[in-house]
Order: C-alpha cells, then structure tokens, then sequence
C-alpha cells in the first residue's frame, strides 16, 4: 500500500470530520480537534496551515480517512456490486419450476422488492451500528452469530502471528548471515517449496501424523463455550501450526530481501570495511533501515493469515468466521456473506494501514512526500 | 541459450511441468481406468491393480488424478491466459494514455486489491451460478489485479523512454506503441509473472474446489479429489494426501521454474543478483 497520495485538497478535508467518527481521534492528535473547528469557513487554507505545523499527525490523519473512505468503496463493492450481477437468490431457492407468485412472494418476505439503493443505506446504517440484519437460510441474527464466532477466529489468528512474526524475521535475518552458504540455501529451498504448499495439504498432513498417527491432539479442534484458557490453546495447536508453517515461509523470503536490499547499499559496505563484526553491522546498521519494509512484510502477512484462516478453519472444524463464511456461501445466505465479507476487509484494510502508517513512523524519509 | 547455464533445480521444475502437462493432454490414453468408473471397494490400499488405491467410491485414485490434471491445469491456464490479456492491455493503456484513464484505471484496480481474494471469489460465488465458464472469469478478474499492478509498473518505466517518445512524435497510434514499443521490452518479466501467476491459479482454484465452490462433481480436479477423500484421513488413510501432493508438486515446479527465470532477467540487467 504505497501508492502516491494525490496534493491534499479541500476532499481530503471534508474526510477529516468522517475519519474521527467511527474510528475516534488518533492518540497524539489532539490538536485535530480544533483545527476541525474553523474547517467550515476556509477548509483549504486551515488545513495546509496545520499541515505545514504537523505534518506527521496531518499524513497520518489523511491514512485514516483514505482508510475509511476505502472501507466505504467495499462496502458499496460488496452490497451494490453483487446486486448487479446476474442470479436471483428466490429463483435459485425454489428452483427452475418455481411459480412467479411463489418466486414474487419470497422476494417480498426478504425485502428483495425494495430499491437496491435504498437498501443499501438500510443495511449500512444498520452495521454501523452493529446490525447485520437476519440470515435467510435460518433467520438468526446474524451479528450474535458472529459475535460468538469472531472471538474464535481472532484466538487462532492471534497465537498464529504471536509465533510466526519472531521467528521469521529472526529467520530472515539467519539466512542473510550465512548468506550464500548452506544455511541460507537450504533456507531458500525449503521456504519455495514451503510457499507452493497449499493450506490443507499442510494441515491434513499434520492430522494424519499428530492426530490420527501419533494420537497427541484431539482432531476436530473444535472450541465451545465453558472451555478453559488451557484446554482453548490445546484444541488450536494443529490449526495454529499449520498458519504459522503457510505463512512463515513467505514472511522469511520477504524479510530476507528487505534485509538484503539494505545490505547491499553503500554506508554497510563502509561499516564491512572499517571491520565491524557482521552481527552487530545487521542489528545496529542495515537493520534500523530495514524496519520499514519488514513491517510491510509482517503486515502483508497478517493479512494473508486472516484469509488463510478460512481454509485452515474448515480443515480442522474450527468454529469460526471463515467456516461460517463458506457454509453461507454454499447455501447462497447473502447477508452472512456480506457482513463476514465485510468484516474479513476491514481487517485486511485495518492491518494494511496499521502498516502503512508504521512503515512512516519508522522512516522519516516518508513523511515529507514530494 | 546455453543449456548447460541451466541449473538443476530448473531441470527438475520443467522435467515435473512437463510430467503434469503429458498427463493432462494424453489422460484417456494413460489413465488404466475411466474417470468416474466404480472399480473396487472403497478406500483400497496402494498396490495391486489400483497403484494408489481407490477413492471414497471406489474408483481408481491414479486415474482420477490423470484426469483431474486435465481439468485443473485447463481451468488454471485458460484463467491466466484470460487474466494476462486483461491485465497487460488494461495496465498499458493506463500507462501509456496516463491522466484520467490512469488514474481511474488505477483506483478501481486498488479497491478490487482492497479485498482480499478469497474473500472476493467466496462473495461473487454466493451468487453467481456454478459454470465452469464463471469460475474461469472469476479467477482471471481476481488474478488480472495482480497483473495490472506490476504491468503498469514495468509499462511505465519503458513510456519514459526516447525510443517511445519518438513513436509518439512520429504519431504512431496507441495501440501500435502498446504492442510494437511496450509489449516486446516487457517480455522477459510479464512471463516470470505469468509463471507465478499459473502457480497461484492451481493452487486458488484447487482452494475453491476444496471448499466445495470450484468444479463440481462428478468431474474430477485435484482440490475437488482432496474434498471427497479428506473424512478418509481420520482412518489414517492418506488417500487425500496424494492429489494434495500432486498440487504441491505442480506448484513447487513452475516456481523453481520462474526462481531461475527471475534470476537470469535479474542478471541480464546487471541488478541485484543475490536479491
């Protein structure tokens, strides 16, 4: 997520008011607020004044609302977008022989007759505020659904990232020490081949060797309700384990890369010459440089986690939001499919701006764009 | 080309490419059994007449595997062809004409990226019916962002230069600089990319088949023959396994494939070659 900002006009300014709502001022930008105030008489001069001030809390500001704007956009993709294609769900519910009264009926009940627009809004204002209507193949809330799944999902995701972010970045970091030599080669071999591994040959193989074979884990992970702490963290060990093997290996790559790309510039061959000790020249010099690319890379991954938490899911029976996804997937119950759509990208827009935003922390070379 | 330059783990990638592809364009004539032909009891072990044993209805893996090459490699490269033919000649029109096109190509580009794929595919397959024709756009739609983005990353690079300049002031036609200036001095790294992009093919669709989205049965396909074999593994029988590892391999092959072809672009243009 680099690409170039368009010059901050008055649009931009017109986000601000939206980025502090639903997501609430930022922490260190207490000075938004009244700035906010005179955005009303002359917006575009306010805000170039306050830009020039902060610049920092104004790029940061802008992240926000481009973020918030984005998650507009999907919503639109997800709700507006779907409407318009082909595939009307009270005729696949019925089937080829329905009547066009049973076919008018069903689409009356599900308020399928009223304008896409104007439920559009209905449904938006609704999952402000938490609603994500009914679902069709059972009539539950949707959101209680969720609420109780959610929870599952971000466990896994959770102690997934907790162990694959240390040790892929350390190593990373491993293999370009040894870069060239048979840690690093074999490294690389084992890491391509671990990137082309599909996510359930992985965790089939862990259930046929640890489960079935070895008899150590119970299969189903499943979780429910009055489960302890413990007994939570024994039932995702396998499905923990495969998302940290699916995401390791590209974590390292890139982190790999980053790290190298760092070494190969010309202030660390300066530091190799003067006969500093390679360890301390990859913590103390190329390192610090590399932390902005690594954090895109950690990000990215994360982001690929919380897809890969979908498969993963229904591998291991997991009770989460990826399986409930593809349940109401394959019965076409559109309103579940759009609020875990929904929630799925803006988790992945959250974790791409969280790194879009360190990644400026990180290099003060970002947050003058020119 | 030098063909001793090639290295080993090349060889091994395109000996399995090439493995993969014989089975799929002569899978009537090798497969010992037909496609859906029941031949034995259920869950046979290998060996013996069946040499992977036979599947959760009794049909024979190895011949189900034959064909679910065909399928799986037809549907992944008729994807990316598509995908590819969208990406380049979207991402260099944008390149080229720059301005508003660019920047409204660019936009719609970055709000599909905003989504991620599976995500994607799993919302538009809630609705649209299952042909295999939808689920070959979709993946390519899906794929074709990823192919836009480096596209019009390398297609600008190339616009900046005097030799397209002079194409321009010689007033030469867009799609003449598209095809006859870009496209060639684009070559080498669009066709790493649509290496990588094949591999990600298989490995999305056999995803979608494994959750019971992609091709539907009785049609064989390797996610497909993983989903109707995986309640086989709680017995401990590695039937599933097998085309799972069929899906690794194919993959593991074209990138050891596409590893080298990298390398030697990387090369050529005197680049970071241990990158």
């Amino acid at each position: 997520m680099t690409q170039q900002e368009g010059s901050p006009g008055p649009r931009i300014v017109d986000l601000e008011a939206m980025a502090a709502g639903p997501l609430g001022p930022p922490p260190g930008i207490g000075l938004a607020a009244p700035a906010a105030a005179g955005l009303a008489a002359r917006p575009a001069r306010t805000w170039s004044r306050f830009r020039h001030h902060m610049p920092l809390a104004a790029l940061l500001i802008q992240r926000l609302a481009l973020s918030v704007l984005l998650l507009l956009a999907v919503s639109v993709v997800i709700f507006l977008g779907i409407e318009a294609l082909p595939g009307d769900f009270a005729q696949t519910y019925l089937g080829q022989s329905a009547t066009p009264q049973a076919v008018a009926n069903i689409r009356q009940e599900l308020g399928l007759d009223q304008p896409a627009v104007s439920r559009y809004f209905e449904w938006l204002g609704g999952v402000v505020q938490g609603d994500f209507g009914n679902s069709w193949a059972s009539g539950s809330s949707v959101a209680n659904q969720i609420g109780l799944r959610l929870g599952n999902t971000l466990f896994l995701a959770f102690w997934a990232a907790l162990i694959s972010v240390p040790l892929a970045v350390s190593l990373g970091m491993l293999a370009v020490h040894f870069r060239n030599r048979w840690p690093d080669r074999l490294i690389n071999v084992v890491s391509l081949g671990a990137i082309s591994l599909p996510e359930f040959f992985v965790g089939y193989i862990l259930i046929l060797f640890f489960a079935v074979q070895g008899g150590w884990v119970t299969f189903p992970s499943t979780v429910y309700a009055g489960m302890s702490f413990g007994q939570r963290l024994e039932a995702i060990v396998l499905p923990c384990a495969t998302l940290v093997l699916v995401v390791l290996a590209h974590m390292m790559r890139m982190t790999r890369a980053a790290i190298l790309n760092v070494m190969s510039s010309p202030y660390v061959e300066t530091a190799e010459l003067k006969g500093l000790d390679t360890l301390r020249i990859i913590a103390r010099h190329a390192a610090p440089n590399a932390v902005a690319p690594i954090i895109t890379v950690v990000a990215l991954n994360l982001a690929y986690l919380v897809v890969g938490v979908v498969v993963v899911e229904v591998v291991f029976v997991y009770p989460g939001m990826g399986q409930y996804m593809v349940d109401a997937v394959t019965v076409r119950d559109l309103p579940v499919v759009q609020a875990c759509g929904l929630i799925f990208a803006a988790v992945y827009i959250l974790l791409n701006m969280s790194a879009d935003i360190l990644a400026i922390l990180a290099n003060p070379r970002l947050r003058h764009p020119r | 080309m030098r063909w001793r330059a090639v290295p080993l783990s090349a060889w091994i990638g395109m000996a399995g490419m090439a493995l993969a592809v014989f089975c799929a364009v002569f899978a009537p004539w090798i497969a010992p059994f037909g496609e859906r032909e029941v031949v034995g009891d259920i869950w046979l072990p290998m060996g013996g007449d069946y040499l992977l044993g036979t599947d959760n209805l009794g049909r024979d893996l190895l011949s189900r595997l034959i064909y679910g090459a065909q399928t799986t490699i037809f549907v992944a490269l008729a994807a990316t062809v598509l995908a590819f033919c969208m990406g380049v000649m979207l991402s260099f029109t944008a390149a080229v004409a720059g301005g508003w096109t660019d920047q409204g190509l660019s936009r719609v580009n970055d709000l599909m990226m905003s989504i991620p794929t599976l995500i994607f595919a799993l919302i538009v397959l809630a609705v649209l019916p299952q042909e295999l024709w939808i689920l070959i756009a979709v993946i390519a739609v899906l794929e074709s962002t990823r192919v836009f983005r480096i596209g019009r990353a390398v297609a600008l690079d190339i616009t900046v230069m005097e030799f397209v300049e002079a194409a321009r002031l010689r007033g030469e036609r867009r799609l003449w600089i598209i095809f006859r200036e870009i496209l060639p001095n684009t070559l080498s790294p669009l066709l790493a990319e649509f290496g990588l992009r094949f591999a990600f093919s298989v490995l999305f669709l056999s995803t979608l088949s494994f959750l019971g989205l992609g091709i539907q049965p009785p049609e064989a396909d390797w996610g497909g023959i993983v989903k109707d074999n995986k309640d086989g593994i709680i017995f401990g029988i590695p039937a599933a396994l097998i085309p799972g590892a069929a899906i690794a391999g194919l993959a593991i092959c074209v990138n050891l494939v596409v590893d080298w072809l990298l390398n030697r672009t990387a090369s050529l243009k005197g680049g970071r070659g241990d990158g």
